[in-house]
């Protein structure tokens, strides 16, 4: 008996110690390295680092946002519409191609198709358009529908979510926010969360989170205009073929106001922002903001071939199929290039910024925005240290008055149960929340009910008539199935908590399902090896204080 | 010290009592739902706009509706938030006032626009201390250098008044000032703050007199989809309870637990519109720990009902239930007791934005305890009574075999 207690003692020292050492100075990653806290003072720094903090506490900015993939899709239809012409042109086959949307499903409707030539469109989808399904348009023998397969719209939606997400990533990382998270929000509505501490002002993060940042460069055709109405005037009401009609601006010479202007410029972009290697924001030579960037070497190569091409004629820079400026080639270019406008230098750098990272596959529209600033989240810690000490207090003194010696065994296991729930919030680096501080006060009282539970079946045995060892025993055993049975429905609703919840809801269930299991442990375990050493040290006949 | 020494009360001969008050609670609840057309949602399921600001006086809140109204916002809800003395108020918009879906934030702004707009802006080129980040600190201190560590080098130099900035800013965050100060002189308190310094401090920056704490915009898109996935996962919950309690006891067990803990969430909802309270994302989230806590009270009961079930089986069930809800009571009280003061706790000294989860879990104490006692156990009594004929507990064909046995 004697021995078997302190194998067991030695079982909860070592826990007791891992814990402790858990919270104080258990580094949470490879690279970072935590001393051992030598003062009181890096103690409570080593104490405050190990425990993470959620946005609710330590203050800053929540963001849910919904990627707009059918951009995606329709980007695809839009290439495709200018393949399938293509294709239809070389192949003979005479057919209108129109894009159309209809309750949200878009497609290319082909008509005046030639009977004798609807076999050979058929053959074209299914060499060339394998992604495809050509369906017939009820009402029009003539007429044929291209849509996108389902599993293809499927896969380009969830590449965009993908891209987004990545994208979305690089540009905060970029911004130097420390720890944020991205991730996937609700079920399949291509929904991200973004989690960013510390910023207690989010409307330029938003903003470039939010801009789409796609970058062409094509050559200009004929412009500037002055309204829509003047550019399509000087081509007789129809542009040319292979080319498209942006708006953009164009700066007055005189004061450098700039003036609405209309270019007409190639389809086809001699680069895009995914040639690029890199931007940084420089002064121009009049030291005015813009952006410097540099190609790839496949982009630059066929960036020389087009300038070299093209030299004297305008070069369209268009950012969002927005002609941003229009500078005259004078030579061949190869690598690098300036975009140049109306910026401030914020603007300039965060245009590079985005340049850098890339350009959204998709449009982005927020659905929730949250800030805690950081007094706020102050407040909520100390309240919620308030409310845990009175608690656990009111809880230990209780237990004290109702179970006297045996009280002070309870609130060992109490105490070890918290400690264990702190250390385990460390070890995994799980978020501690407003919420969690409630899990936490609310453990305090369902952790002691498996004290209580033990407790009142001893007394039930006592009364019995049953000697002290075998009542306490008994007490044990009869309570164990109860308090299995108890921690298994509150576990079981906590992480359904978990499921449906995000942020702060999370962290409640986090700490309130390690606290039930730390509290099997130090109710079970722990609590019957204080029974049991209190029981070896007794003298024979002496009653149990509970 | 001992509440109840083996108490023997006729609970289940209570139970008209039991179903009069239930009733009584749910049709209260249910006619106060109904009047007030369904319960009232917290901006995280309706969606629209909150934003928490603090005050340094008593805050004039006509004063602030008219300057709302001026900026179109007449629909806008003003409310003090917490103790009074800490001239805290919610200003919300419903989602219809912003359901610009390009500019989700367009409410805030008008509502910070608002506030700037009564309260003013600072002189000329100063900057608001009160709603500054330490980096903007730092950089003005670097550049007034009021302890003289230029010297020593840039590094250096920025380390120092990063540091000095921190404090300052955490002094300002941290109670009393909680965000706020009103006098730059205040400062003085933090370690490190030279008169120089509090002079540097002063030529840069003002003090506004209010300072937004905190805001939440939510779409209307994420309220409603909330509001669906809040009844599944509720559902969900206990369903799972369900299943495990039939695992572990048997079905009659589990739908009588689930009846008993649907009625608790009914009547805390009910409780919630009576109270003109308002169903925020945690409410739910309390709701669904106190569906785990009312189950966990239930099932105490019951595995003494099985238990004793087993042990003596010549009681009608009536007497046997009434036996172990005697056996269990002293427990029952205790833990209820000491839950209780625990959320009581939580809903006294933790502060506001935990109050309605607060104020469910204390609630939902004191239902859920009751509900093990006069709900579900009455419907086991009810069941074995009138529809199972057998005397329940587990595995009914071995109870109905071994009479046989003990016959022959």
């Amino acid at each position: 008996m004697e021995k078997k207690i302190r194998t067991r003692v030695i079982l909860i020292a070592v826990a007791i110690v891992a814990c402790i050492l858990g919270i104080i100075c258990y580094p949470r990653n490879e690279q970072e390295t935590i001393g051992f806290p030598t003062t009181w003072q890096r103690m409570k720094e080593n104490v405050r680092s190990r425990i993470r903090m959620g946005l609710d506490l330590k203050g800053g900015t929540h963001l849910v946002l919904q990627v707009q993939v059918d951009d995606a899709v329709n980007v695809t239809v839009d290439l495709a519409q200018e393949r399938v012409q293509d294709e239809l042109r070389s192949r003979g086959i005479p057919a209108t191609v129109e894009k159309k949307t209809e309750n949200g499903r878009t497609y290319l409707l082909l008509t005046n198709i030639p009977q004798e030539k609807t076999g050979d469109l058929q053959t074209l989808v299914s060499e060339q358009f394998q992604d495809w399904d050509l369906t017939r348009r009820a009402g029009d023998p003539n007429a044929r529908e291209l849509s996108l397969k389902t599993s293809a719209a499927a896969n380009i939606r969830n590449q965009a979510l993908e891209q987004s997400k990545n994208t979305i990533r690089n540009r905060i990382d970029q911004l130097g926010v420390t720890e944020p998270t991205i991730a996937d929000y609700g079920q399949g509505d291509y929904e991200l969360v973004v989690q960013l501490p510390g910023v207690d002002d989010p409307t330029r993060v938003k903003d470039i989170i939010q801009s789409t940042a796609m970058l062409t460069l094509k050559i200009v055709r004929d412009g500037p205009f002055p309204t829509r109405e003047a550019a399509l005037a000087s081509h007789g009401g129809i542009l040319p073929p292979d080319t498209e009609l942006l708006p953009g601006r164009r700066e007055s010479a005189s004061e450098g106001a700039a003036t609405e202007a209309w270019y007409v410029v190639d389809r086809i972009a001699a680069v895009t922002g995914r040639d690029l290697r890199d931007a940084q924001p420089r002064p121009d030579e009049n030291g005015r903001p813009s952006v410097n960037f540099s190609l790839t070497r496949d982009g630059a190569a066929r960036f020389a071939r087009v300038t070299a091409a093209n030299i004297g004629k305008q070069l369209a820079i268009i950012l969002d199929n927005r002609v941003v400026s229009a500078p005259v080639i004078q030579s061949q270019i190869s690598d690098n290039g300036r975009i140049t406008g109306s910026f401030t230098p914020q603007q300039a750098s965060d245009l590079a910024l985005v340049l850098r990272s890339g350009a959204l596959p998709a449009s982005i529209k927020y659905l929730q925005e949250m800030t805690v600033g950081p007094s706020l989240g102050a407040d909520s810690i100390r309240h919620g240290v308030i409310a845990s000490i009175v608690g656990l207090l009111a809880v230990m003194a209780f237990m004290l008055f109702y179970y006297h010696g045996s009280g002070i065994n309870a609130n060992l296991a109490l105490f070890l149960n918290l400690l264990i729930l702190l250390a385990a919030l460390a070890y995994f680096g799980a978020v501690l929340t407003l919420p969690g501080i409630a899990g936490v006060i609310l453990t305090v009282g369902m952790g002691v009910d498996s004290n209580v539970l033990i407790f009142e079946r001893i007394r039930e045995e006592l009364r019995l008539g049953k000697t002290v060892g075998a009542a306490v025993a008994g007490g044990f055993d009869h309570a164990f199935l109860t308090i299995i049975d108890t921690h298994v429905t509150t576990v079981v609703s906590a992480l359904i908590l978990f499921t449906f919840g995000t942020g702060p809801i999370r962290g409640f269930a986090v700490t309130l399902t390690i606290g039930l299991l730390a509290n099997l442990f130090t109710s079970v375990f722990v609590s019957r090896v204080i029974f049991d050493y209190v029981l070896s040290r007794r003298e024979k006949g002496e009653a149990l204080s509970i | 010290m001992e509440f109840f020494h083996e108490p023997h009360i006729d609970w289940m001969g209570k139970k008209w009592y039991f179903i009069s008050l239930t009733l009584i609670l749910l049709v209260a609840g249910m006619a106060s739902i109904a009047i007030k057309r369904g319960l009232t949602y917290g901006i995280d399921f309706r969606g629209g706009t909150l934003v928490y600001a603090k005050f340094a006086q008593q805050p004039n809140l006509d004063a602030i509706r008219s300057q709302l109204k001026k900026e179109n916002l007449g629909g806008a809800t003003i409310q003090g938030f917490g103790p009074a003395s800490e001239h805290e108020v919610i200003i919300g918009l419903d989602v219809q006032t912003t359901t610009s879906t390009n500019a989700l934030d367009a409410g805030k702004r008008d509502i910070v626009t608002a506030l700037t707009g009564l309260y003013g802006t600072g002189p000329e080129g100063k900057v608001d201390f009160n709603n500054a980040s330490p980096q903007t600190v730092a950089e003005h201190l670097i550049v007034a250098d009021p302890l003289h560590v230029a010297w020593k080098g840039s590094d250096e130099a920025m380390r120092t008044y990063r540091e000095l900035a921190d404090a300052l800013v955490n002094f300002r965050n941290a109670a009393p000032q909680s965000g706020l100060i009103g006098n730059l002189g205040d400062l003085k308190a933090v370690p490190g703050v030279t008169p120089a310094v509090l002079e540097a401090l002063g030529k840069d920056f003002y003090l506004s007199s209010y300072a937004v704490r905190n805001t939440e915009i939510v779409g209307p898109k994420v309220g409603g989809d909330l509001r669906r996935q809040a009844v599944y996962v509720t559902l969900a919950g206990l369903g799972a309870m369900l299943v495990y309690i039939w695992f572990r006891f048997e079905l009659i067990y589990g739908v009588a637990a689930v009846i008993a803990t649907f009625h608790d969430v009914l009547i805390t909802l009910g409780i919630f519109s009576l109270l003109n309270k308002e169903i925020s994302l945690t409410v739910i989230a309390a709701l669904l720990t106190l569906v785990g806590y009312s189950m966990n009270d239930t099932i105490v009961v019951f595995d003494r009902i099985r238990e004793n079930v087993h042990l003596n089986k010549r009681e009608s069930f009536y007497d046997l239930v009434n036996r172990s809800i005697n056996q269990t009571l002293s427990r029952t009280i205790l833990t209820s007791g000491l839950t209780f003061l625990a959320v009581l706790s939580l809903y006294l000294f933790g502060g506001e934005v935990i109050h309605g989860f607060a104020l469910t879990l204390v609630i939902g104490v004191i239902i859920g305890t009751y509900s093990s006692i006069a709900i579900a156990s009455p419907i086991l009594v009810f069941f074995y009574q009138r529809v199972g004929k057998n005397r329940g507990g587990v595995r009914p064909r071995a109870l109905e075999r071994e009479p046989a046995a003990v016959r022959r």
